[in-house]
């Protein structure tokens, strides 16, 4: 049962619930006009303590397209944040005029306390460096409906393994489907966190290898994630401009791929990602971002007991 | 070799890590207390090469969970007319509350005002905890 509860790690539901909420998004895909009124009378709350287009917008219009209605706020300064109201008032608060909740914050585990607190559910947008288990929702589909199915993979993620929240989560939740293979592709500064390593790979015995060089194993792919270097993460500046051209993907680094490679963003990106990559139909990360919609559509209707699966 | 008197009633802590009596002695705040107390540092031990003891001559409640925290490997001796009644092993606490206090400044536990700070454990071998809203990893110093 899926209806009101809160989703703040990918773990939060089983491989069988996570399939529900992708197989109803495929269905809302093919015929949103079916759902247009499924949450009708519901209002969202939209609390983004932090900066976003693609999850903000998609959880608005996700919400819209249901047929229900949005109140919150875009940045922590235009609500009572800014007087230095803690996370259990706010979000007591608000579930008393909103149905379910969506939150972004700068600091890991901000949802957790709100879920902690809440009568409503509520849904993690992204904490800090830490989880984005709607992104990875979106990416799941995203490989499932390319390659398939969620198993038997090799994905290599490249960039930002240290704070990359998207990574982080598309790790956790590609470690339950079986025969996945893990390669790791960044600079030493910025490798993933140990608890990845030790409570995922190690506890899972996770295939995983760690690469500093896209060269050393695109050639092996079937999945390259490619992840922004996040300057809003970084203390020190002289770090961040140190970092941030670590990768770039271009056509020269695709001749060595497989045809059957597709390479996913969570986007935006900087310039990790050369533009000439776009027309390459092995690049995947704009139709990626379309599915974010219908994926928050199907969870937001699904917590909220709208969903059944034809 | 120095001669420590058994005592009557009260409690032995034995087998704790040379140099970690102090600690379980300052948690437990016997340098305060008016009955009769020994802390014997880097007596001889036949597993550990050396060791701690504390006896305390008094009944007194502490939380065990905590004090595994210190030193999981003590061994608690309750003595009743001269005799060990009752011998009891440390294990480590499942979740522990507001005794860890999570160090990553990312940490909603940095802002949020009257937040439980809670820690989980994840490996009982090797001492390991994790925050549980950052994931944030803290080992036992004395584990790993």
């Amino acid at each position: 049962m899926i209806k009101n509860r809160h989703l703040i790690d990918p773990m939060d539901f089983s491989t069988e619930e996570i399939d529900k909420i992708l197989s109803l998004s495929e269905q809302i895909s093919k015929n949103p006009e079916n759902y247009s009124k499924k949450c009708s009378g519901k209002i969202l709350g939209s609390l983004f303590y932090e900066p976003s287009t693609r999850t903000r917008l998609s959880f608005e219009a996700a919400m819209m397209r249901l047929g229900g209605q949005v109140i919150g706020f875009s940045e922590a300064n235009s609500s009572s944040v800014s007087k230095g109201e803690s996370i259990a008032d706010t979000i007591r608060t608000v579930a008393c005029y909103a149905d379910i909740v969506v939150m972004r914050h700068p600091k890991e585990g901000a949802p957790k306390v709100a879920s902690m607190y809440s009568d409503v559910p509520v849904i993690n947008a992204g904490d800090g460096g830490h989880q984005h288990p709607t992104q990875t929702l979106t990416d799941l589909l995203t490989i499932r409906t390319v390659k398939g199915s969620l198993n038997n993979l090799k994905i290599g993620y490249c960039g930002d393994l240290k704070f990359g929240r998207t990574v982080h989560s598309l790790i956790k939740a590609l470690s339950r489907y079986p025969h996945n293979e893990m390669h790791l592709i960044s600079p030493k500064e910025l490798k993933i966190p140990d608890y990845i390593k030790e409570e995922i790979f190690d506890k899972r015995s996770i295939n995983y290898f760690e690469h500093e060089k896209i060269e050393e194993c695109i050639n092996d792919l079937d999945i390259l994630y490619m992840t922004r270097v996040q300057k809003e993460r970084f203390f020190n500046e002289e770090d961040y401009i140190r970092l941030k051209d670590t990768y770039i993907l271009d056509n020269e680094k695709m001749k060595k791929a497989s045809d059957q490679l597709i390479v996913l963003h969570p986007l935006p990106r900087v310039n990790e990602i050369a533009y000439e990559i776009d027309k390459d139909p092995r690049a995947y990360y704009f139709k990626q971002a379309k599915t974010g919609m219908y994926v928050r559509m199907g969870l937001i209707s699904m917590l909220l007991g709208g969903g059944v699966l034809k | 070799m120095m001669t420590i008197n058994t005592i009557e009633n009260g409690i032995v802590i034995d087998h704790i890590r040379a140099g970690y009596g102090v600690k379980i002695f300052n948690y437990l705040g016997l340098d305060e207390v008016d009955y009769t107390v020994a802390l014997i540092m880097n007596a001889n031990s036949k597993k550990q090469g050396k060791k701690d003891i504390i006896k305390i001559e008094n009944e007194i409640n502490f939380d065990l969970s905590e004090l595994g925290l210190i030193d999981p490997d003590v061994t608690i001796n309750i003595i009743q007319n001269h005799i060990i009644t009752k011998k009891l092993k440390l294990s480590l606490p499942e979740v522990v509350e507001n005794v860890i206090k999570c160090k990553n400044p990312r940490c909603i536990t940095s802002t949020e005002r009257n937040l439980t700070h809670v820690f989980y454990l994840v490996d009982e071998k090797k001492g390991v905890y994790r925050c549980k809203y950052c994931d944030e990893k803290y080992a036992l110093g004395n584990r790993v």
